[in-house]
């Protein structure tokens, strides 16, 4: 027999309720952590004019916040750009985390395995030490060749775990990216040892900061995000397909080689595309779509939208406290990210156990 | 829920599969009318899930399988997933996943690029784990749930796939007597209803002659009987393949029940 309450709390009226007000949850977490992070800094504004200021900029809203001339500078040219620089880092960390974890069926893999992190750190060892920027002029080329290093790396080890046209499996993958990280890894420690006078640049770029020049990185970083997320969305149906394993994804109508190498390419491109412009930012990718899985379950149409919110909401509170424990000096917000999403993370873990 | 497209026949002419360097398929020639109900047994290793996998197109083999009228090509992807659901020997239980997401994954090959499961899918994954008793496990992850608890969700999600064509690999291992008896007879049920067509694999002589309308005996790779129950299911021919003392009865209707003997010393 099936009681009342039972048929209440099941099937899937129940579930999609759960997925909405979670949702909205992460909306708002997204919305809050924004404005706290654009009235925060040296120059203190108030929350309620910076809401005002935020909410006047939305099509069809005429919001007077009385801010002063200055006081919207600094908004709009300083902190703006950093807010949704960390913003769309974080989603992509955390997105791409959650598509590479359901990928692998492995929960441990990171945005950063198949060599992005490597590749990453060598292609910024090798702007930093040749100063790029004199040759380049304007533009900063650190994220450029930063990019092309993640891709190249990412390229190598999905190339070297083909073999006659055969896709290889998880494993080979893994193993081939594991064996192309070190590569990369060796050749960026030999640049970096014939430059030492560079180390500390480089060690600051591989802790990972979020710092702006006005909207160009947010620029640089828009379009593959754009792609990227627009991915991750059209992801979901095949991960959850492939929760199942390749022989029965394929019974279902999927083809999980080629599924799995699509997802890996999207995510792939975002994470490469966040490591660029914001260095090695550890424990996002992890941590957020881990917590989301254990709140809402493990089906992908829950996580990969949480994972992308959470994300952003995380990384930009990240940045907050980067800026204001030891203001005006700034901690690298790679620390920031360990400090507070590890404890978080054992508090959701420890109530997971409990229940 | 109905499926328009009629009841489907299946065959495999010439199929033969080698695995690790062995034949563990040797030539199989087997017609399944639309509409029937096939049940193939044998004793392990005589390659009942390899025939069934080429079925899903997940084993590699030489010949042809074809699903659907003759002269039809091998369906592949989306197609074959529309035309053909199949219920593993051993499933792979994702962690985590609830048992609503689990059977919902049985409407993907209907859904186009999608990313939320339109009110359809949620109705008719809904009415099947309603079918199979399992409403209140909607929100239990699948890997909490018992053997038996479990083999009934995967069945639900090859209901839920609403295909012509139902593909049962044993899954009956963990179901108690009376589990057992339910879901044949729902697949039963269903097979009237929607004019499925269903080929299994059962272990369990003592069912499988009241339910199939054709079986097959295959062992060591060979297709070694085939026919009706009252044909296929005789003392002589378990006693062959399987090495035991059967007894086997058959009811007015054609039904068979065998009754295992144990082996005593003289
Ligand atoms: N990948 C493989 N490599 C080598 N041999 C294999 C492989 N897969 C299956 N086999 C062998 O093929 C034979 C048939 O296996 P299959 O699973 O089809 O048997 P089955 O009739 O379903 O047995 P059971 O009743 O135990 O389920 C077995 O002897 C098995 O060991
Ligand atoms: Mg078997």
């Amino acid at each position: 027999m099936t009681s009342k309450v039972d048929r209440l709390n099941s099937g899937g009226g129940g579930q999609s309720l759960l997925g909405i007000r979670w949702l909205l949850a992460g909306v708002g977490a997204v919305l809050i952590s924004a404005a706290v992070s654009v009235a925060s800094g040296p120059v203190s504004i108030p929350l309620g004019q910076v809401a005002r200021e935020l909410l006047d900029h939305l099509p069809l809203l005429e919001v007077d916040s009385s801010l002063s001339a200055a006081d919207r500078a600094i908004i709009w040219d300083l902190r703006a750009p950093r807010v949704v620089l960390g913003l769309l880092v974080g989603a992509l960390l955390a997105g791409s985390g959650a598509a590479y974890q359901g990928v692998f069926r492995n929960p441990l893999a990171d945005p950063y395995l198949l060599g992005i992190a490597a590749g990453a750190g060598l292609g910024a060892t090798i702007a930093i030490v040749a100063e790029l920027r004199d040759v380049l002029g304007l533009v900063d080329p650190v994220p450029l060749v930063a990019f092309a290093g993640a891709l190249v790396a990412v390229a190598a080890a999905g190339t070297l775990s083909v073999r006659r046209g055969q896709i290889g499996s998880p494993t080979t993958l893994i193993l081939a990216g594991v064996a192309v990280a070190n590569f990369f890894t060796a050749i960026q420690t030999f640049v970096q040892q014939q430059n030492s006078e560079t180390l500390q640049q480089i060690f600051a770029w591989i802790l990972g900061r979020l710092s702006t020049a006005g909207w160009t990185e947010v620029q640089l970083l828009i379009p593959y995000a754009a792609v990227s997320v627009v991915g991750l969305v059209l992801a979901i149906g095949p991960l959850d397909v492939l929760a199942v394993g390749d022989e029965e994804a394929s019974t279902l109508g999927l083809r999980p080689r080629a599924a799995r190498r699509a997802v890996l390419v999207v995510a792939s491109l975002g994470a490469a595309a966040a490591v660029a412009v914001s260095g090695l930012i550890g424990f996002v990718g992890l941590v957020v779509p881990h917590a989301v899985r254990l709140v809402v379950g493990t089906s992908h149409r829950r996580v990969i939208p949480l994972s992308l919110l959470f994300g952003a909401a995380f990384l930009t509170l990240a940045d907050v406290v980067s800026r204001t424990v030891q203001a005006p000096a700034e901690l690298p917000i790679g620390v920031i990210t360990a400090f507070i999403g590890a404890p978080f993370f054992l508090v959701i873990l420890r109530r997971q156990v409990g229940s | 829920m109905s499926n328009t497209a009629g009841a489907i026949s299946v065959a495999w002419s010439g199929v033969s599969v080698d695995l690790g360097g062995r034949t563990v398929l040797d030539s199989i020639n087997l017609e399944v009318a639309a509409g029937s109900w096939t049940t193939i047994v044998g004793p392990n290793g005589a390659g009942k899930s390899t025939l069934l996998r080429t079925l899903a197109g997940t084993v590699a083999h030489s010949g042809t399988v074809r699903v659907g009228p003759a002269n039809t090509s091998e369906p592949s992807g989306r197609n074959r997933a529309r035309l053909l659901a199949m219920v593993p020997q051993h499933p792979v239980i994702p962690t985590g996943m609830q048992v609503f997401d689990y059977a919902l994954l049985g409407r993907s090959p209907h859904q186009g690029l999608r990313f939320s499961a339109s009110t359809k899918d949620r109705r008719s994954t809904e009415a099947v784990l309603d079918r199979l008793n399992l409403t209140p496990f909607s929100n239990r992850a699948v890997d909490s749930l018992s053997g038996g608890e479990r083999q009934r969700v995967v069945v639900a999600r090859a209901l839920v796939q609403e295909t012509p064509v139902l593909v049962l690999d044993e899954p009956m291992s963990f179901l108690d007597l009376r589990h057992q008896l339910e879901v044949l007879e729902l697949v039963a049920e269903l097979r009237a209803e929607r004019d499925l067509t269903v080929i299994g694999s059962l272990h369990d002589l003592s069912v499988v002659g009241q339910f199939a309308d054709r079986i097959a005996i295959l062992d060591a790779g060979r297709l070694v009987a085939d026919g009706h129950p009252a044909e296929t299911l005789t003392s002589k021919l378990i006693a062959r393949h399987w090495g035991v003392d059967a007894r086997t009865e058959v009811d007015s209707e054609g039904a068979v029940t065998v009754t295992v003997r144990r082996r005593r010393p003289a």
